[in-house]
């Protein structure tokens, strides 16, 4: 019987394309968008894992995310060193700073100071130059996206030149690095350079980076810092998800996401519902020929309900197929964030799921009260 | 008022239908309709009964509640040797599905489905395997002139075909009574003559009752017995190829 409802919903193309087309609309834009949305969230997060090394991150206590910066005196770098269970902390900064490039236009960049003795938090893929020439005189490294950016279409090349802070700045390397949601070029450097590219301030230490010793647990020893030294310290995920939080309760961004996601979801189910309602309309004389047969509403049920499902395997794959597509285009060909994680096709599967149950209730009623005397009743 | 019936004087035994005092009402309050006013009928095994009469005389009402997709207001229904009127909604299903065969005005097929496979789909909700039920409903419709035809979809094939497809699917799983509603109305008199002789010919047998509601009076010689309706009841009763005589 499976089989006859199978061959019934193909069995009128138009009807049956539209039906899908529905949920196909529905499953794209709601997969789209939430993959954007989680692309964009990637990017807030993204230096926080680009920073490779420490366990925990200890800032003023009133830092919200990451890009929320509250500087702290250097003392207290020794103050975190000095918390039992510490393994070892190093300086960080983090900061925005102008650029005055060889043809006198002027950037924003990200810039970033890692521990001159250590570099923890060095960049990992320098596929350009070598990160020990940080060492260097008034040495940084750039990331490839934004060296593209400053230099459209020129080949990566070393040892060029710009200004900070009217100290002038060399590129010793070339890395890859995860987007930001500033979208700024990122400059890597030594702690010691990368105040002296910074505007001056009093207060210049953005971060510390420290290790729980072996064996000991990273927040346990957050806690302990938080005790004895006033300051807020997080580990590497708390801080992941402070960040996230942040960006989706202080901005306007999850709303708008969710706005589209739920308009999409609607007109999925009002096109999907209404075509399969006129499709079980088309059909309630045969419906009433099974029923007068001796098929049960319950068989009906599930032939009706097997239709529905059949539109949404195939309108949830044609679906979410398109929106890997658009995510692979827009990837290479666009500066649109895009990640797709497996909540993101659970989530579509479960709307599209709801949407076909949804286009079929008002069509099981239909069928269900169809009277199979119906049949009975002229052509 | 006196009742006007059809009784059989044959044992109740030989009764592959038998209908007393049936009425059936629609509606209620000032839009009651009477479509049924106290039908009796006993339509015995290997007849063929033919149920005439003008539109709304109540024939479809009639048939729809022998058939069992219909309740009575009142009365007794005994098809088969089952009381319809006391079995449960789920028993009159599956009571229709094992011994009532369908063939309906407008053919009912399944647009999607090929010749073979609308054939089929009484053996299909009987739980048959579908390659099984396509064998048998293919040997059927060879029987039907139809072998040719098999994989033909419905809009493919002239109405006397479909109407034969329609026949071989009333009687894919041999059903004890055969239910026909106008089913010469949408086709000429050539292929209405073929399609009654077709019914005749397969589906009146000893074991096997057949119900036809026809106005097209060109069929009436194909009946064993007619049973003329008017105004909700059974007005006349003759045998065939007479004319009706009233009762």
């Amino acid at each position: 019987m499976f089989w006859i409802a199978w061959k019934m919903l193909i069995g009128n193309r138009a009807k049956y394309l539209g039906i899908v087309f529905g949920v196909v609309f529905a499953a794209l834009l709601i997969a789209q968008q939430a993959s954007i949305f989680c692309g964009l969230m990637s990017l807030t997060i993204s230096q926080i894992y680009d920073t490779a090394g420490p366990d925990i991150w200890v800032m003023d206590e009133n830092v919200q995310f990451v890009d929320d910066i509250k500087p702290l005196s250097d003392t207290e770098l020794f103050r975190v060193k000095g918390v039992p269970g510490v393994d070892w902390a190093v300086r960080f900064y983090k900061g925005i700073a102008r650029a005055r490039l060889e043809e006198g236009t002027y950037e924003q960049m990200i810039l970033l100071g890692l521990d001159d003795a250590t570099l923890v938090g060095a960049p990992q893929q320098v596929f350009l130059g070598s990160i020990a020439d940080l060492r260097r005189p008034d040495a940084v490294i750039i990331d490839d996206a934004g060296y593209k950016r400053i230099w459209p279409g020129e080949p990566f090349q070393l040892g060029r030149t710009f200004e900070m802070n009217d100290r002038r700045a060399v590129i010793v390397g070339v890395t890859k690095a995860s987007r930001t949601f500033q979208s700024f070029p990122i400059i890597y450097t030594r702690y010691s350079q990368a105040v002296l590219f910074a505007p001056p301030e009093r207060k210049v230490l953005s971060f510390v980076l420290a290790d729980a010793q072996p064996g000991l647990d990273p927040e346990e020893v957050c806690r302990r810092i938080e005790e004895r030294t006033g300051l807020q310290a997080v580990t590497q995920e708390q801080f992941t998800w402070k960040t996230i939080w942040y960006y989706l309760k202080k901005t306007g961004i999850p709303v708008n996401f969710g706005i589209t996601v739920f308009l999409g979801f609607l007109v999925g189910t009002a096109i999907a519902g209404q075509t399969f309602y006129l499709f079980t309309v088309e059909n309630i004389r045969q419906f009433g020929a099974l029923k007068a047969m001796g098929t049960s509403n319950w068989m009906i049920l599930f032939m009706v309900l097997s239709q529905a499902i059949q539109v949404g395997v195939v309108g949830y794959g044609v679906g979410v197929g398109m929106a890997a597509l658009f995510g692979f285009w827009s990837r290479t060909a666009t500066r649109l964030s895009f990640f797709m994680p497996w909540q993101v096709l659970a989530i579509t599967g479960a709307a599209v799921f709801v949407i076909v149950l949804l286009a079929s209730l008002l069509s099981v009623r239909k069928v269900l009260v169809v009277d199979p005397a119906i049949v009975f009743r002229g052509g | 008022m006196a009742r006007l019936h059809v009784y059989d004087d044959r044992h109740a035994d030989e009764m592959a239908v038998r209908v007393r005092g049936v009425t059936k009402e629609f509606g209620s309050g000032g839009s009651l309709t009477q479509a049924l006013r106290g039908v009796d009928l006993d339509v015995p095994y290997g007849e063929m009964l033919m149920l005439v009469g003008p539109s709304g005389c109540g024939k479809t009402t009639l048939v729809s509640i022998v058939a069992g997709t219909l309740e009575p207001t009142d009365g007794e229904v005994q098809v088969l040797g089952h009381d319809l009127v006391a079995m449960s909604n789920g028993r009159k299903v599956r009571f229709r599905r094992d011994n009532v065969g369908f063939i309906f005005q407008a053919y009912n097929l399944l647009p999607a489905l090929t010749a073979v496979e609308n054939a089929a789909v009484p053996l299909l909700i009987a739980g048959w395997r579908r390659g099984h039920a396509v064998e048998v409903a293919a040997d059927v419709l060879e029987r039907l002139g139809l072998g040719d035809r098999l994989a033909s979809l419905p809009s493919e094939l002239s109405g006397g075909q479909q109407q034969r497809v329609a026949i071989a699917r009333a009687l894919v799983h041999e059903p004890r009574l055969l239910v026909c509603d106008e089913p010469t109305s949408a086709l000429d008199a050539a292929n209405g003559r073929i399609t009654m002789e077709l019914i005749q010919q397969v589906a009146v047998q000893p074991d096997r009752a057949v119900i036809v509601v026809t106005h097209d009076s060109r069929v009436y010689s194909f009946a064993d017995r007619i049973a003329a309706m008017e105004d909700g009841r059974i007005e006349s009763v003759g045998s065939g190829p007479h004319e009706p005589t009233p009762a």
